[in-house]
């Protein structure tokens, strides 16, 4: 099973294209890496390098944040970006989660909410709920029947990006 | 208590479902043992020494006969029929097989039961005194708030990954029965000026391989907050909790690193964002859970009943289990009564399905149909009247829960140990064995009084012996099991953590060091002394003394460090 996407509770095309850049780049070398036209992904390190002269390009720009960075250094920035990638170097890794809830609930982020690494279905319903639209599943995993897990529980108990209010204001209701 | 709607329902047969579907993947390979481990700990399975051992979740430690019945059936039919209550009010059975792990969390979701997040870096149960809504020194009941976190708690999508454990733990009472300040979050009931109800707020607490008492990040926080709060402290965790070594991962070393005052200020910034958000509880919903622990259809009684103050005065056996198993209740003419699991020949915490099923009959006919868990490993029958107190007594006498001695040397805490667990450095269940032999003379025990004798079999502390009076540690040393006394430990408001007496000691040497520990204290007391009143006042060094009277105690203090 290759890479597949998930979008919309269904599979779909990735419309995008990832700049990768070594571990071992400095931050005197990003000032210098070229990056491609059309709609690509490029890291938060990389971004905030070129800042300048990626505000003035043409063309749709994502970033993708590692597990250890501070959404807060983009807070400006979010108006710019189509896609906002958040990576999982491993499933039970969950800063993401929060950087998720952060950016729908403080930052206002509207665009596209990817999440990306080692996830699969046993993490989905989760990750929507924090705000997640989109889901990279990687290679070996069968994205097709995770599609299910989203309906893993028909009600929740918190508010989240998902449900604005938690069950005990419904109940109430 | 606490009743399911048809949400609570739902949400916990969906997880069953869930969990069915994750066993079937895991079973037929799909889903690795890496990707399956941490799945099946949220659902409280661990892979034991001999078996997957399953920790079902008692709330608050609060069980209604009809779930005790449905412990018991479960424990017949699905294991080898012997359940074990744990430190944190949970009931652990250590023979189940995987493939019927879904079958009984399908059982218990009949009784309104489950085994969701008693293990894994997620929120666990949340703990809380055994006389909850029955103590005389109560502020407010726990209980509600602790329904209220335990639902918020349940999988909170942003905090199922944190990066260790966390544990909740709620005291209603100004004497701290629950331990708050050894868990994660701990939250004192507090009444402030005009009578509101708030809490104060510990955070940081923990035992294992760092023992650290949690410090106070607020002195009143309004109840409406209590959820929000809870998420400014966790997220903070979330996101600067280390993840790149699980012995410094507790939110524990977060604190102590930041310093208490710069953990706080990140949390109260996080709080300024989220603090009037739809978190805030209403008094509605509040309300709505309060109703079910409403106080028991009490009758009116006399404070002291004649009939008991003769049985009193004429049964010394009576009276002295009254004395060490009976407790104080709010209510004129009624009493709390401890169902001792510590009886000589029997692992501490252990109850067997024909026990569990009679517990569940003494709750029906002593105390409105409920019964408690408590942190010590035994059972609460809550509301009994005074005058019923003889008859249960001598019930519990022919079934074994009888043993008087609640708050005694052998009332000892005890984990699983080496005999089940795949953790641990040493057993424990044959040192408690031993050591309950050794102080089995009632008379001898009474004498000694009250005194907290805990046992660990490895560093990670499941038995709580940081905070005992005599705490045992199992350690490994070159592959061979050797115990680590600390004298000194006690939990509640005063909590602290025990010293370390000098280097390890082999099993069979453990009941003679612990007599001659006696014997020191019982030689220098003073009158009314308990064990930590005299160690309090002559210190540590006569008790080294006497536990190494053939080496001298600088090579005993020397060898502490790699003991």
């Amino acid at each position: 099973m290759p890479e597949q996407l998930i979008q919309g509770r269904q599979l779909a095309d990735n419309r995008w294209t990832t700049l990768t850049i070594a571990d071992d780049a400095g931050d005197t070398n990003l000032a210098h890496v070229a990056v491609p036209a059309g709609a690509v992904i490029i890291p938060a390190p990389l971004w905030l390098a070129q800042r300048a002269a990626l505000i003035a390009r043409e063309g749709e720009i994502g970033v993708s944040l590692a597990s250890t960075f501070e959404v807060e250094t983009l807070a400006a920035d979010i108006a710019h970006f189509s896609l906002i990638a958040v990576e999982f170097p491993k499933f039970v890794d969950g800063r993401g989660y929060s950087t998720a809830r952060l950016l729908r609930e403080r930052y206002g982020y509207t665009g596209e909410l990817r999440a990306v690494g080692d996830i699969g279905r046993d993490q989905l319903f989760y990750l929507s709920r924090v705000g997640f639209t989109s889901f990279l599943i990687p290679d070996g995993r069968d994205a097709a029947a995770a599609l299910q897990s989203f309906n893993d529980f028909p009600e929740v108990y918190q508010s989240g990006v998902d449900q604005a209010l938690p069950l005990f204001r419904r109940r109430a209701a | 208590m606490y009743r399911y709607d048809e949400y609570d329902h739902a949400i916990v047969q969906a997880r069953v479902a869930q969990f069915r579907d994750q066993t079937r993947r895991h079973l037929e390979g799909s889903l690795s043992d890496d990707e399956f481990r941490p799945l099946r700990l949220q659902n409280g399975l661990y892979i034991q020494r001999h078996a997957p051992m399953l920790r079902i979740a008692v709330p608050y430690g609060l069980l209604a006969s009809r779930q005790l019945r449905k412990l018991a059936d479960i424990t017949r039919r699905f294991d080898r029929g012997v359940g074990h209550f744990s430190t944190r009010q949970n009931l652990q059975l250590n023979w189940i097989k995987l493939e019927e792990a879904p079958d009984v969390l399908a059982e218990l979701a009949s009784v309104e039961m489950h085994a969701i997040q008693t293990s894994g870096n997620c929120i666990r149960n949340i703990t809380t005194d055994q006389f909850a809504g029955v103590a005389p020194d109560e502020i407010a009941d726990p209980r509600p708030w602790a329904e209220v976190l335990r639902q918020w708690s349940t999988f909170h999508p942003e905090f199922a990954w944190l990066p260790r454990k966390f544990k909740i733990g709620i005291s209603g009472t100004t004497e701290d029965r629950a331990a708050i300040r050894m868990h994660d979050i701990g939250l004192q009931i507090v009444k402030n000026d005009a009578g509101e109800i708030g809490f104060t707020v510990y955070v940081g607490g923990g035992l294992g391989r760092t023992p650290l008492i949690a410090r106070k990040v607020r002195a009143f926080l309004p109840w409406q907050h209590v959820l929000s709060y809870c998420e400014a402290i966790l997220r903070v965790y979330n996101r600067y909790g280390r993840r790149d070594n699980p012995y410094k991962a507790r939110i524990k070393i977060l604190v102590k690193t930041l310093g208490t005052e710069e953990f706080t200020r990140q949390v109260d910034a996080e709080w300024a964002h989220l603090k009037e958000g739809t978190s805030t509880l209403t008094e509605a919903e509040v309300q709505r859970i309060a109703c079910q622990f409403a106080p028991h259809p009490y009758e009116t009684l006399p404070a002291d009943d004649a009939g008991y103050q003769t049985q009193l005065r004429d049964e010394k056996a009576f009276s002295r289990w009254v004395e060490r198993n009976v407790h104080p209740h709010r209510v004129s003419g009624y009493a709390a009564v401890t169902l001792s699991l510590k009886k000589p020949g029997v692992a501490p915490g252990d109850a067997s399905d024909a026990q569990l099923d009679a517990a569940a009959d003494l709750a029906d006919r002593y105390s409105f149909g409920e019964a408690r868990v408590t942190h010590q490993q035994n059972l609460v029958l809550a509301d009994v009247r005074q005058r019923d107190l003889h008859a249960l007594w001598l019930e519990a006498r022919t079934l074994g829960f009888a043993t008087p001695n609640i708050g005694l040397l052998t009332d000892m805490i005890c984990c699983p140990g080496g005999d089940f667990c795949s953790l641990a450095n040493a057993k424990s269940i044959p040192i408690a064995a031993a050591i309950n032999e050794r102080f089995a003379d009632l008379d001898y025990l009474h004498d000694i009084g009250e005194l907290e004798l805990n046992i660990s079999g490895c560093m990670n502390s499941c038995g709580h012996h940081h905070l005992a009076a005599i705490g045992i540690l199992g350690v490994d040393k070159s592959g061979q099991e050797w115990y680590q006394i600390t004298l000194g430990g006690q939990q509640g408001n005063n909590a602290r953590i025990g010293e370390v007496i000098g280097r390890s000691f082999a099993a069979k040497d453990v009941p003679d060091v612990i007599e001659r520990l006696i014997d020191t204290y019982i030689a220098n007391r003073y009158d009314e002394e308990r064990f930590l009143d005299t160690y309090a006042r002559i210190g540590l060094q006569p008790f080294r003394d006497a536990a190494y009277p053939a080496t001298t105690t600088g090579n005993a203090a020397k060898e502490r460090t790699y003991a």
